[in-house]
């Protein structure tokens, strides 16, 4: 049953979300903007029994994840882009050691220290590696504070389900922005017996090692080989994402996050000027929707693609290799912490028209 | 249908932040959609803060408000700076009492109303934002008294309900600019 809606910023959605999933150990240094992630955070745990320090780096806050997530308790870390790439050597580490976890990136505009307000320019970091090694993370990109509380504890599901990481990636204004959310009796707690963790013998004759060190080269090819079955698998199954209009769109958009929240507006506008348009909303944005885009590309009516992202154009990539040629994609960015109006992309979605270039 | 969009804007410290709240929890108690998005840029610490609130009755797309149908400001650089951001026929209401404004524009409503001054006789500061969003709700219609009045209820702690009445009252003064 949903209760009566609340209105709620998006950061103290994400850490209520967490709290709801059985989080009980939150790790986290400060950074604009998601500070109030932490904040949130430092306020419950410590009336419900949980664990909350704010470590003395970025560095420090993710190996304690990775100390909690070892010992199979779900835990949390937090922060903001630049904040996000210290952490990435303890990201890849949790990754060869199978470890399940969540971070969230509230996405600001770099590179460098770059600026304070929303991007969405860590696209290449989070679903191409960011850490070392051949690896990947559930990345999940909600677009509602609602969604942010859904998908937060659904990444604690996804994260146990399968030992890995799963990150939020939001950006500035949804961890900034008041909206409604309307939050569950209960929670869908998937309940995953982690055999695995090292919590001590216990009278067991044999005692767990959680480790990402494989010093014999076949060791290691074997685990990188185990952990590609596992991502194929993934790929196959849990690739979320919303279509719409791709029926009768003669251009079809591809935008996530906040960005598709604008999209939305557009596909409505276009339609009282009598021009058809469609979108594919990537959810996960690893796995990536490719097949789902792929096929929409063969639909004779998709004459092109606009791919729309507050970046020079990261994500176009993926949309890119899902086409394969079969359409042309085209790309409109804003960055620097600036969001495209609904104007700009409807205006992009006419010169694609006009240009004959669809 | 409704699809509304504020930007309040003023001093940090005025309470720009939580009348952009009350505006949104009230068009929440309405059942409408409703975003709220605040400057959280470095501008903040010692200068301007301005809020963005959304009210529709669709899904709101972005939070960030470019085009305003109401701009509230409490000081001069805010007027300046969001006058360019109104819609034609658009509504620029300022705090008369704290700054004296000559809109560059003819295509706008422009009210300048004494808000400070009202929360002074009211013997409140924080009734002054309040009041702008008396004179911006019944100017639009887009809140209407009575369910701006229930929301105050409804989200203040039962000890701050003391309070309301004042609130009603600097709503109810004005409102009576908004003619």
């Amino acid at each position: 049953m949903a209760q009566k809606r609340v209105l709620m910023k998006g950061n103290e959605v994400i850490a209520e979300a967490a709290i709801r999933a059985g989080c009980r150990n939150y790790f986290g240094y400060p950074i604009t903007p998601q500070t109030e992630v932490m904040h949130y955070m430092a306020k419950k745990m410590v009336q419900i029994g949980g664990n909350f320090v704010q470590a003395e780096s970025e560095v420090s806050a993710i190996n304690m994840v990775y100390g909690a997530a070892a010992a199979g308790a779900r835990a949390m870390t937090s922060s903001s882009s630049p904040g996000i790439s210290l952490k990435q050597e303890g990201i890849s580490y949790i990754a060869g050691a199978e470890l399940p976890a969540v971070v969230v990136n509230i996405v600001r505009a770099g590179p460098g220290l770059g600026g304070i307000l929303p991007a969405q320019s860590d696209y290449f970091q989070a679903v191409k590696g960011g850490g070392h090694g051949d690896y990947r993370n559930i990345v999940i990109a909600p677009a509602s504070v609602q969604e942010l509380y859904e998908m937060t504890v659904e990444a604690f599901n996804l994260a146990d389900k399968y030992r890995m990481l799963a990150m939020i990636m939001g950006d500035g204004t949804l961890g900034q922005m008041m909206e409604p959310v309307a939050f569950r009796d209960e929670e869908p707690i998937e309940k995953i017996e982690k055999p695995w963790a090292a919590v001590g013998r216990g009278g067991r004759d044999f005692h767990n090692t959680v480790t990402s060190i494989y010093i014999d080269p076949d060791d290691l090819e074997a685990k990188n080989k185990e952990l590609s079955e596992k991502y194929a698998y993934i790929q196959e199954n849990e690739v979320r994402y919303e279509e719409i209009g791709t029926d009768d769109a003669e251009v079809v958009l591809v935008a996530y996050s906040t960005c598709s929240r604008i999209c939305k507006n557009v596909i409505k506008q276009a339609a009282e000027m009598g021009i058809k348009v469609g979108m594919i909303r990537p959810i996960t944005l690893w796995p990536f929707p490719s097949k789902i885009i792929s096929e929409v590309a063969d639909k004779p009516n998709v004459k092109a693609f606009l791919d729309v992202e507050l970046s020079q154009g990261q994500m176009v990539e993926d949309v890119r290799l899902a086409v394969l040629g079969k359409k042309p994609v085209h790309f409109y960015g804003r960055n620097g912490g600036n969001l495209p109006t609904q104007k700009e992309i409807l205006d992009e979605i006419i010169k694609i028209r006009e240009g004959g270039n669809v | 249908m409704v699809d509304f969009s504020v930007i309040l804007a003023g001093f940090g410290g005025q309470g720009i932040l939580s009348a952009g709240k009350m505006l949104a929890e009230a068009a929440l108690y309405d059942d409408h959609e409703v975003s709220w998005f605040p400057s959280y840029g470095p501008e903040m610490r010692g200068g301007t803060a301005n809020c963005s609130v959304v009210i529709s009755d669709e899904p709101i797309g972005s939070p960030v408000v470019n085009y305003a149908d109401v701009v509230v400001c409490l000081n001069q650089p805010s007027a300046e700076k969001f006058e360019s951001y109104l819609k034609p026929g658009a509504i620029l209401i300022i705090d008369s009492s704290l700054f004296s404004y000559e809109p560059t524009r003819d295509d706008i409503k422009y009210i300048p109303m004494p808000a400070s001054e009202i929360a002074t006789e009211l013997g409140n500061m924080a009734f002054a934002t309040i009041s702008m969003i008396g004179c911006l709700a019944t100017a639009t219609g887009c809140i209407k008294r009575d369910t701006f009045e229930s929301a105050l209820y409804e989200i203040l702690p039962e000890r701050r309900h003391k309070f309301i009445p004042g609130n009603m009252a600097a709503f109810d003064k004005g409102a009576e600019y908004a003619q």
